[in-house]
């Protein structure tokens, strides 16, 4: 589903994001990335979610060679891509459904499909009845449960997530990881950063470790 | 070869929705943008009003010089030509001259004045009567008054039929006073190419006030259109809520301009037609037959979206999340 081949990226800065990073994640596949700051975290998940272009090297995401991709045609692939970020990245003038509506009301659905797709995914977050509220009147964990239903929503085949957990207590992260791994089971191919070790070393899941920009170790690596 | 290609692409985006869907999505879009602007009602109605009166004032000059026209048309078709015949025809032949010119194409119509007829409106009218009479014969030439036809009419027209008409030996003198009408015809052309410059340059305003308005919608929107970049919203979605924007801003302000140039000419009907009827003429301002109005109705709401295309080409591309 997700394949790095020698991948490396130099920001205009002169900073290495990576350098020379290979794997592959099969479909349905679950892994968690970790690494001190640094270390290329964040820019791996930029890369899947053409937040930024390779300078080097080829990323394949659901059968396409992202390199080759048309600029027109990233929209789409951003459909076929939830992302969850550490700051939730919601919009605070609007309510939680408008919020979680948002890629289906992009993607062109109508009312009512809108309506029942945006109600199951908050329902999986356990946020059913929040939808009036705006999310400043909500938790920091439940933000964080808005912007992992916005992911959910259009069911994309790959939902990818930076620093999750990172602003919650130790209970809150382990309820947000326990959901991402509830998703797993019905077949999304998930890639979590995370510098929380000790937190997903107890799910004995793949885990990528990225040191300077390059795959320190790789727990399961298929070669 | 273009197979090859499309493989290592990898599938193919199913990108278009079907047309009826589509077709709401916009409704959607353009009520929403709408109700946008509603929220603001004194930032929009003053941008609105701006518009208004940058489209009102060469539109309602454009009236004014364009009723001054059909004003100088009217006239212009009385204007007429006298042809003053050579003294030596007889009473019938300068009747035969008067049928060869009554039919022809560009003449409407041909009226003999016989040398009789002129010696005796000429006694009438110039008070010389008594002198006349120690005369011994006429010294009045028979004359026809020419009016060309309607094809004929146009100043040029009629300069051009009288130097034919000058050509017909039995003629020897041709008069058209046509001065007049060509300065008047000289001076309405220089208004409104005077207006028509005024109204590019207003033009160019409005479309500097709105991709301004639209720019600075831009920049409050910013997160939100980060947003909606990273859950795949397509250039054209972004785009399409700026456009209505600037299209509705151009219809408001075009149909303030329509209520500013109605209110402007009732206002000047009255003095007009006391003016006119000083003149002895029942003229009174047109505003209806020059298709103005039809223009600001449906010119403005698109230098509206084209004054938003201009912005949101410029600043949209310049979003991109992080």
């Amino acid at each position: 589903m997700i394949r790095f081949d020698s991948v490396a990226k130099r920001y205009p800065t002169g900073r290495e994001g990576l350098a020379g990073v290979s794997f592959e994640l099969a479909a349905g596949e679950l892994a968690f990335v970790t690494g001190h700051s640094g270390a290329g975290k964040s820019t791996l998940l930029k890369l899947i979610g053409l937040l930024e272009r390779a300078t080097r090297g080829q990323v394949w995401v659901n059968g396409r060679n992202l390199n080759k991709l048309n600029p027109r045609d990233i929209p789409y692939h951003r459909r076929e891509v939830g992302m969850i970020f550490q700051d939730h990245r919601l919009l605070h003038d609007r309510t939680v459904f408008d919020n979680v509506a948002l890629p289906l009301v992009v993607a062109g659905l109508g009312h009512q499909e809108i309506q029942r797709r945006v109600r199951a995914a908050l329902d999986k977050v356990s946020l059913l009845g929040k939808e009036r509220s705006l999310p400043i009147g909500l938790s920091g964990g439940e933000q964080q449960r808005v912007g992992i239903a916005r992911a959910l929503v259009s069911k994309p085949p790959v939902l990818l997530a930076d620093e999750p957990t990172g602003n919650l207590d130790p209970e809150l992260s382990r309820e947000i990881m326990e959901l991402f791994l509830q998703f797993n089971q019905v077949g999304v191919t998930l890639l979590i950063a995370t510098h929380d070790v000790a937190l997903i070393e107890r799910f004995g899941r793949r885990i990528i470790q990225l040191r300077d920009g390059k795959i320190g170790h790789d727990t399961g690596a298929a070669t | 070869m273009k197979g090859v290609r499309r493989k290592s692409r990898g599938p193919r985006f199913q990108r278009r929705l079907n047309p009826l869907n589509w077709l709401l999505r916009h409704a959607q879009m353009s009520l929403s943008s709408l109700g946008r602007l509603a929220q603001n009602p004194l930032g929009t109605g003053m941008t609105a009003a701006v518009i208004g009166i940058a489209i009102a004032l060469p539109a309602g000059l454009y009236l004014l010089v364009d009723n001054m026209r059909t004003l100088t048309g009217s006239w212009d078709g009385g204007s007429s030509i006298s042809l003053f015949l050579q003294q030596t025809l007889s009473d019938a032949q300068a009747s035969q001259v008067r049928d060869v010119i009554a039919r022809r194409d560009d003449v409407a119509e041909a009226q003999l004045i016989s040398r009789q007829e002129a010696l005796a409106e000429f006694r009438l009218r110039s008070g010389f009567g008594e002198a006349l009479d120690l005369l011994e014969n006429n010294p009045l030439p028979a004359v026809i008054l020419v009016k060309p036809a309607r094809a004929a009419s146009a100043p040029d027209d009629t300069g051009r039929l009288a130097d034919t008409l000058a050509s017909y030996r039995e003629i020897d003198m041709v008069r058209v006073d046509l001065q007049w009408v060509r300065r008047l015809e000289a001076i309405s052309r220089t208004l409104e190419r005077g207006i028509l410059i005024l109204a590019g340059m207003l033009a160019a305003a409005v479309l500097l006030i709105v991709g301004n308005t639209i720019r600075l919608e831009i920049q409050h929107r910013q997160p939100e259109i980060e947003v909606i970049k990273l859950v795949g919203g397509t250039d054209g979605f972004i785009r399409r809520p700026f456009l209505y924007e600037g299209l509705w801003y151009g219809l408001l302000g075009g149909l303030i301009a329509l209520l500013l140039v109605m209110t402007g000419l009732a206002l000047m009907q009255g003095p007009v037609q006391r003016l006119a009827g000083l003149y002895q003429s029942g003229f009174s301002l047109e505003m209806f037959q020059s298709g103005v109005l039809t223009t600001i109705l449906l010119g403005s709401p698109l230098l509206g979206l084209a004054g938003a295309w201009l912005a949101v080409g410029r600043h949209l591309a310049r979003i991109q999340p992080e």
